[in-house]
Order: C-alpha cells, then structure tokens, then sequence
C-alpha cells in the first residue's frame, strides 16, 4: 500500500509539475465562423510563433456560436462572416456592457461543392438552380435546371443528396443572403439566415463537417469556403452573377465583388457584397469580421489582441492568397488601422 | 423415436446452436472494434503524435501531445472531486447510514448515474462556465466527477458491505471506536473491491465526450493550469473524424487507439487486482 | 443497521463519541452524502429554471409540435423524440434478441471457464467510449449500409414503408444498429446473472420431465429469470435514449420525422450537442434546456422501472 501510494505522489507531482511549471503563456480564447478558420489557424499559429508569451486559442464553432459566446462573456472575441445584427448588439451592451466592434479580416467566397459519379467537368449553377436544389424542388442531377446551364456534361438520373450546415454559420447567411436576392422563391420560403430553417437535407456541424459528408456521399451538393473545396480536391462550380455571367470563385473574382464596398465602407465595417454589381464579381463572395469588444479590462489582453491586429492588417494579409481567400482592400485596411484606437 | 419426438430435438439442437451463433456474434464484434482500430491506428500511430501540437486545417502532420495532457488533467480534476465524495459517501452508506437517508442518497446516485452524459455537459456550463466567464479543465473536470461520483458511491458501498460483520464485531468488541474500526479493519478488508471501483469509473470516464463539448471546448496549443480551455482526446477524436481532411482522418484513428488502449488497459488492470486482492485473503 | 449488531458495547454518550471521533467521521461522510443529494437537486433545478422562457412560451406543445424554427423562434421537441424513440427501439429490435440469446448460451451451455471469459469481453464492450464507435461508424458502417446494406433491405422490402426513400448511409438505421451494439454488454452482463440465479431444481426438474434441454431451458428457466431480463432491456433502452457521440455522427442531424428508416433524423441528445454552443437567443437557448429536461424525465423514468424490476427479482427470488 506505502508503495502505492509512494507511486500515486510521484504521479500526482509530475502532473503538477507539467501542467503548471512548463507555460506561463497568456492565453486569449476566441471562437466563431468555420469560414476563416484555415487561415486564423495559420495566423494565430504564426503570431505565436513571432511572440510566444501569447497564444491565441480558436476554436471554429460557427458564426452564430461565436455571437453566443461572446454574448454569455465565455471567450475574449468572437469571429463571424455575418455581421452582428442591431439587437444582437444590443444584447451585448445589455448583458456584457461592452460594444463588439466588426474588424473585416479577409475576403471569401462560398462555393457549391459537389461529388457526383462519373462528372469530373466543372458545373454551371444559376442562382436559380441553386435555389431550386436547397429548396428541395429540383430533386435529380439531370434535372434541366441544372442541365440547361451545363451542355455538354452528361449529367447522371440519380437523386441529389442535399448537404447543409447543422449550426447556426455565418456561411449559411452568406449563401442564404444570396439565394434571397436572386429567388423569389426562396425569399419567400426561407430567406436569409444563419441557422435558416431547411426544407430538405442532411446536416453536419461546420465547414469541415460539410466538406466531410459531400466527401462521403456520392451525388451529394453542399457549400463552403472556398479553401476547403481546394484543400479537399472536391468539384465545385461556377456561380451565375448578376451580370448573368458565370464566375468561378477566385482572388480575383472575389477582390471585384468588393470593389464597391471598399470605396463606401460604413464606418462600422458592416456591409453585405453578395450578388455584387460588376462583370467579373463573383456573387457569393463576403467580408469575415473579427468581434472586438470596445473595452477589455486586462491590459495585457487588451495589448495582445490589439497587436495582434495590426499586425494581421500588414504582415498577416500576405498568409491570405496562398490559401485562397482575398487579402482586405488597401481603403479598408486603412479604414480598420484607425478603428484599431476605439479599442479602449 | 416417433415425429414429435424427432421434431423436438431438432428444435433443441437448433436453438441451442443459434444461442451458440449470437454468443458468437457479439464477442466477434468486440474482436472486429479492436482489430480494425488497431490496424488503422497502428498506421496512423507515430512519435509526433505523442509529442507535438495540431497543425492548423489542412496541414499534414502535427501530433495531439496536449490533448493527451488535457485528457489526463481533466481527469485528473474530476477524480480529484469525484473520488473522495463518492468514497466517503460510499463509507457513509455502508458503516454509518441510519434508515431513510441513505435510502435517499442510493435513490439520487442511480438517478445521477442515469443522467445522460450530455445533460450533466448543460448543467455543467451554467453552472461553471457561464459564472466563471470562461472554458476551462475545472468545468469538464466537474461534469466529469459528477459521473464518476455515483460509480464510486456504489461500489465501495457494495464492496465494503461484503466485509463480514465478525471482523467488525472484533474490533469493537475490543473497544476501537467506530471510525477506528472503519479505518482499520473495514477499509483494509475491502479495499481491492473498493480500488476496482475507482479504476473502473476513472476508465469509463476518460472516455467521455458529450459533457467535454461545452465545458472544456477545445484548445489548438499547450493550455497552462486548469482555468483555460483544454484540448482533450475525445474531443479531437469527434473533431477530427467529421472534418474532411485524410490526414485528420489519420490522426483521429490514432487518438482512438490511444484512448481505447488507455481504457482497456485500465479496465483489465482493475480486474487483475480485484481478483488478486480475493485470492490473497 | 451495524449498530444494532453490537450487543455488548455500552452505548457511549455524545461527548465520548465526539472525542472518540465517531461523530466527526459520520459528519464528514454525511456530508459526501449530502453532497450528492445537493448537487443533482441543483441540477433539476437549474434544467427546470432555465428552460421557463420556452416551458412559458410552449407549454405542453413543445411535446407534440414538429416545427424546430430557430428563425421563426418556434420550437417543438416530435421529431427530436420521434428520433429518440425510433432509434433506441429499433436498437432493442437487434440487440435483445442476439444479447439474450448469447446471456442463455453463456449461463446454460458454455462450460464456466469459457463463460467467465465471455462475458468479460462482453463488459470490456461496454467500456468502449462511445467516441469510438462514432469513428468507426463513419468509415466503416456508413459505406457499408450505403453500398450495400440499404439497397438490399431496399429490394427485399422495399414494399415496406421502412425501407423507401433515398440511401444515404446516414440516418435513423446506421444509429439504430450502432446503438444495438452498445446496448449489447447490458443485456448479455444482466441477463446472464439472472439466468445463473435461476436456482438448478428449476432445470433438474424440467429436464427429469423428459424435457429437452432447450425445453427446459426456454420453459422453466428462463420465465424464471423474466424480470431480470426485463431489466436489462430497460437498462439497455435508457443507455440507448441519452447517447450522444455515437448518434450525433451517423445520424444526419435533421430535424424531421419520416416512416424511413433510411432517412436522416435526429435525437434529443444529438441536437443538444449539434447546437448547445451556437444557439443565440434566450428562447432558443431555453428550448434547448428544455430538450434536456424532457430527456432526463424519460431516462430516470425508464431506469427507474429498470432497477424496481431487477430488485423485484433479486429480492423475492421467484417468479412471479
């Protein structure tokens, strides 16, 4: 028994010594949208790297979840590619007594990523297809909505196996955002939002869980990010745009759709670019905000997360092309570099 | 042998057999869990798991070195809760209780036993999360007590109830008071039942994940001390089997070798000393 | 119970127990006792406060609506426990006949060596983390019921209602059976002990009856061990009701209700995991402890049946 217990104290201190002794980092949790997690990944990996007295922790739960959380005062930020709403706001200010303030961190594009037997071509998708797909009215691959965009692709006569996110997601609101500007129909069953009430499909929780069961699904249609259809070698198609052009989700595609807002920009970083005007904008394409609190208490966190976000406006804008999202306009990056001081 | 007879044992072979054929099936099930996470772990498994950090999405390589430590924290915490109320509590069933009450406290630890893990993760993020502001060990650890408390009230209860009541007539008889007689006598006699209790609880609990979710979340580095969100395995194994990448995918299989190997081992460990313990006496 | 087993020792007064330390280990041990009483009252509580937006705002509907609206703010728990219910039954459809036809095996037929064996790869079966059955669910039984469990059953019985629509791989079947293999251990363990209690007259009875062994076995001992066995599916039923991982990963997470067992649903467990984190909005954060609540009324109502039946049996040790 002395034995045991000789060996139960060994463990207990080396335990001790492990979790307590080894790291005395600050740690800064922040969670949200699934969309930018690749690249905040990568940033907050970096910027550990560059100063490793701050680590910050992400966790990508979705957009509505990191609106929640920050709401309940469970993490330090939150991150989302819908911008909050005015009562969501105010809910903040009612139950935290701090205003979440929106920093764009980089552009994106949602894209409909497919897995069907037998098609390698990249399909066509007109806002109405896409809209007649998720509605549950255009049931078969074949079906002309889908084959009349794309001549030439020997479409196969099997069912499509719809794919939606199961949390509330900011990639949700962008894709329902645009499907409400360009279908009546749609506008009127569902409309725009983040946890949007389906007609029809299966669901799976984040971008990862939806690029995970297209994966697994044969005939199946989903829509994420842009750089998880890459990463994953997954089919994804060209997206009719309101200059009814089809455009395939690129840097350069998705830099044109902002065009417009990055002249304009509201001074509160809040603004919508789906179904942009422009020949060459890709239509689902959006900003993806950072939610800042306008006062942070610790001034160690508040000098973390403000360096940390200078920082991302200069150096960490270059980690955006190489995976596939666009890097900020150069008025914005202006825009958010002052706003940068109403952290307080 | 007339046909009624005939058909009889015809029925009697059959059924016997088919019993035979379930028998088989599910222990062939156990064999087909362990052989296929074995071969797919085992491919995944590598020294970078054991030692460095998740890379970000989409990167290969990296390891899961502070879910394992996350993992053992966290337990660490709930067993260092969990444990002692539900040992002492154990000794107060058994040696101590009146009538009524104890009915009451083996009433409430099956109902807390039932609880489904998943509601005992909500009740643990108002209760832990929400007032202390943020994630950390300390909540998963106290979800995970909560589920280890009652395993550990049952069985040392039931295993210290089986020490016979001549040992403790023989102490008190010889004038020990009574707490003496627990400590000296009772806790001795029963305490191999009593340790395979613990280990068997401790084991099913490290593999829990539903009361992890929103307690602990998740954590992409080293977390320090026990009031940050802490990566544990579980968790990355959910994480990383629904995400899309193969080298996700890998690792997820690795984790579960990890854990099923830790479980396993744990839960055999127990019965080995369980059954030394009664050869002994 | 112990004291009154103590006929020689003198009662001693308070303040000689107190001294003798009896009085402060029965308050420590008392209070680990309470403790546990305290904690799982403040959790009835918690799920029941919390929940009173949605309980206000719903009532009694909020068990028979089926619209699950976070938009509309409108929520209704059918097809969360349509889910539930349907998976766990169907579970039990697979698992009761196969446990309780291995636990006849092991406590009738098997030699003990071979059944101690047995049944302790039975219990290392339970002690796999539902986690893992999740994985493998996803690799494994998932292409498999796809490519060619689903189109089977689909060609045999298609005329059946259960077995129509779209084949996905996920949904209402893939967690019926992956529950069925976790339910299996409860049964076979419980089943086994009370077969092994069934007292041998019962079979040596039977058997100098002229009856088979299967006879004897089927008639005499196991309408003995009823309750037991009754109790190890109730056991079994409520581990399948409040699973978690496992389901949330091969159920699809849609909230509908629907004949086919081939079409994505989902279970109280799965939503509360798929959208506890995110869910943004008093209501809709209230209908998710609600969820919890009603789910926790079903399990502790399905044990509680569970451990009165397996006490029925242990307790009168005949049949009733």
């Amino acid at each position: 028994m002395s034995r045991l217990g000789l060996r139960l104290c060994v463990g207990v201190a080396s335990l001790t010594a492990l979790t307590f002794g080894a790291l005395a980092a600050q740690t800064i949790t922040a969670a949200g949208a699934t969309f930018p997690a690749i690249i905040y990944g990568k940033w907050f990996e970096q910027f550990r790297q560059k100063d490793p007295s701050v680590q910050i922790n992400y966790q990508a739960i979705g957009s509505g979840g990191g609106i929640k959380q920050l709401t309940a005062g469970t993490v330090d930020f939150g991150a989302s590619d819908k911008p909050m709403s005015d009562e969501e706001i105010a809910e903040v200010v009612k139950q935290r007594k701090f205003k979440p303030l929106h920093f764009p961190t980089v552009l994106g594009a949602v894209v409909p990523i497919y897995n069907i037997e037998g098609v390698t071509k990249e399909l066509k998708f007109t806002g109405d297809a896409l809209a007649g797909i998720f509605l549950g009215t255009v049931t078969k691959w074949n079906d002309k909505a889908i084959a009349s965009a794309n001549p030439g692709v020997k479409l196969p006569d099997q069912a499509i196996t719809v794919v939606v996110r199961s949390d509330s997601s900011g990639t949700s609101f962008v894709f329902t955002d645009f499907l409400t500007k360009v279908n009546d129909a749609w506008k009127n069953k569902v409309g725009a939002n983040a946890a949007p009430n389906w007609p029809v499909g299966l669901r799976a929780k984040g971008s990862e869980g939806v690029s995970g069961q297209v994966k697994q699904l044969p005939n199946s249609i989903g829509y994420v990010e842009l750089t998880y259809a890459i990463q994953n070698n997954m089919g994804y198609g060209s997206v009719q745009n309101s200059a009814t052009k089809f455009i395939k989700a690129e840097l350069a595609s998705v830099t044109a759709a902002a065009a417009g807002a990055a002249a304009s920009m509201p001074e509160d970083f809040r603004v919508s670019i789906t179904n942009a005007p422009g020949a060459a904008a890709y239509p689902i394409s959006t900003f993806t905000w950072l939610l800042i609190p306008d006062k942070i208490s610790d001034p160690t966190k508040k000098k973390a997360i403000t360096e940390f976000l200078s920082w991302m406006l200069t150096t960490g804008q270059q980690s955006a092309a190489p995976l596939h999202y666009a890097p900020l306009p150069k008025q914005v990056i202006a825009k958010e570099q002052k706003a940068i001081s109403l952290i307080k | 042998m007339d046909a009624r007879t005939r058909r009889r044992y015809a029925v009697n072979s059959l059924m016997l057999g088919l019993t035979g054929v379930c028998t088989f099936l599910t222990v062939s099930i156990l064999f087909l869990i362990l052989g296929y996470l074995v071969y797919n772990g085992g491919k995944a498994l590598d020294w970078d798991f054991f030692t460095k950090l998740p890379l970000p999405p989409g990167e290969p390589g990296g390891g899961m070195a502070n879910a394992i430590v996350g993992s053992i924290k966290v337990i660490f915490l709930a067993s260092l809760i969990g444990i002692p109320i539900g040992f002492l509590g154990g000794v107060y069933l058994s040696e101590f209780g009146g009538t009524a009450f104890p009915h009451v406290i083996r009433y409430t630890a099956d109902l807390l036993n039932g609880v489904p893990s998943i509601v005992i993760g909500i009740f643990a993020w108002i209760v832990v999360v929400v007032p202390m502001g943020h994630f950390s060990a300390w909540a998963g650890g106290f979800a995970l007590s909560l589920m280890l408390i009652p395993i550990t009230l049952r069985s040392t209860e039931q295993f210290m109830r089986s020490v016979p009541q001549s040992l403790r007539e023989g102490a008190l008889s010889l004038g020990a008071s009574k707490w003496r007689t627990v400590v000296t006598v009772v806790i001795p006699a029963s305490l191999s039942g009593v340790l395979t209790g613990m280990i068997l609880g401790v084991a099913r609990i490290a593999g829990e994940t539903a009361p992890l979710l929103f307690t602990c979340l998740n954590n992409q580095f080293w977390s320090s001390g026990f009031n940050e969100p802490t990566a544990s395995l579980p968790v990355m194994i959910y994480n990383h089997a629904i995400a899309p990448y193969e080298d996700y995918h890998r690792q997820a299989w690795a984790a579960g070798l990890v854990l099923l190997s830790m479980v396993l081992v744990s839960n055999i460990a127990a019965r080995l000393v369980l059954s030394r313990g009664t050869a002994r006496r | 119970m112990a004291t009154a087993a103590i006929p020689i020792a003198k009662p001693r007064s308070f303040l000689g127990r107190l001294i003798g330390g009896d009085e402060i280990a029965f308050a420590i041990t008392w209070t680990a006792s309470a403790s546990i009483l305290l904690v799982t009252v403040m959790l009835v509580w918690q799920l029941w406060s919390r929940s009173s937006l949605a309980r206000a705002k719903f009532g009694l509907d909020f068990l028979v609506s089926r619209t699950w609206d976070p938009v509309a703010v409108q929520f209704g728990a059918l097809p969360f426990i349509y889910g539930t219910l349907l998976t766990a039954v169907l579970a039990l459809l697979i698992s009761v006949p196969l446990g309780v036809g291995a636990a006849i095996f092991l406590s009738e037929m098997a030699p003990r060596r071979l059944s101690d064996i047995a049944s302790f790869l039975v219990e290392l079966l339970a002690a796999v983390p539902s986690v893992i059955y999740g994985l493998l669910a996803i690799f494994t039984l998932i292409p498999l019921l796809r490519t060619y469990g689903e189109p089977f059953l689909h060609n045999t019985l298609g005329f059946l209602p259960f077995f129509q629509g779209p084949m996905y791989g996920v949904g209402y079947l893939a967690a019926g059976l992956i529950l069925a293999i976790m339910t299996f251990p409860f049964i076979i363990s419980i089943s086994r002990e009370a077969l092994m209690d069934v007292p041998n007259d019962q079979r040596e009875a039977a058997l100098a009856l002229g009856a088979t062994k299967w006879e004897a076995t089927w008639q005499a001992v196991v309408p003995f061990a009823r309750l037991g066995i009754l109790g190890s599916v109730f056991l079994g039923l409520a581990r399948a009701l409040g699973e978690t991982m496992a389901v949330t990963m091969v159920i699809g997470n849609t909230p509908t209700i629907s004949a086919s067992l081939f079409s994505p649903g989902s279970t109280i467990a799965a939503s509360i995991a798929n959208e506890f984190a995110e869910a943004s909005g008093d209501v809709y954060l209230a209908s998710l402890i609600l969820l919890g609540l009603v789910l926790f009324l079903l399990t502790i109502v399905i044990n509680g049946l569970a451990r009165l039946l397996i006490l029925a049996t242990t307790k009168k040790g005949t049949s009733v």
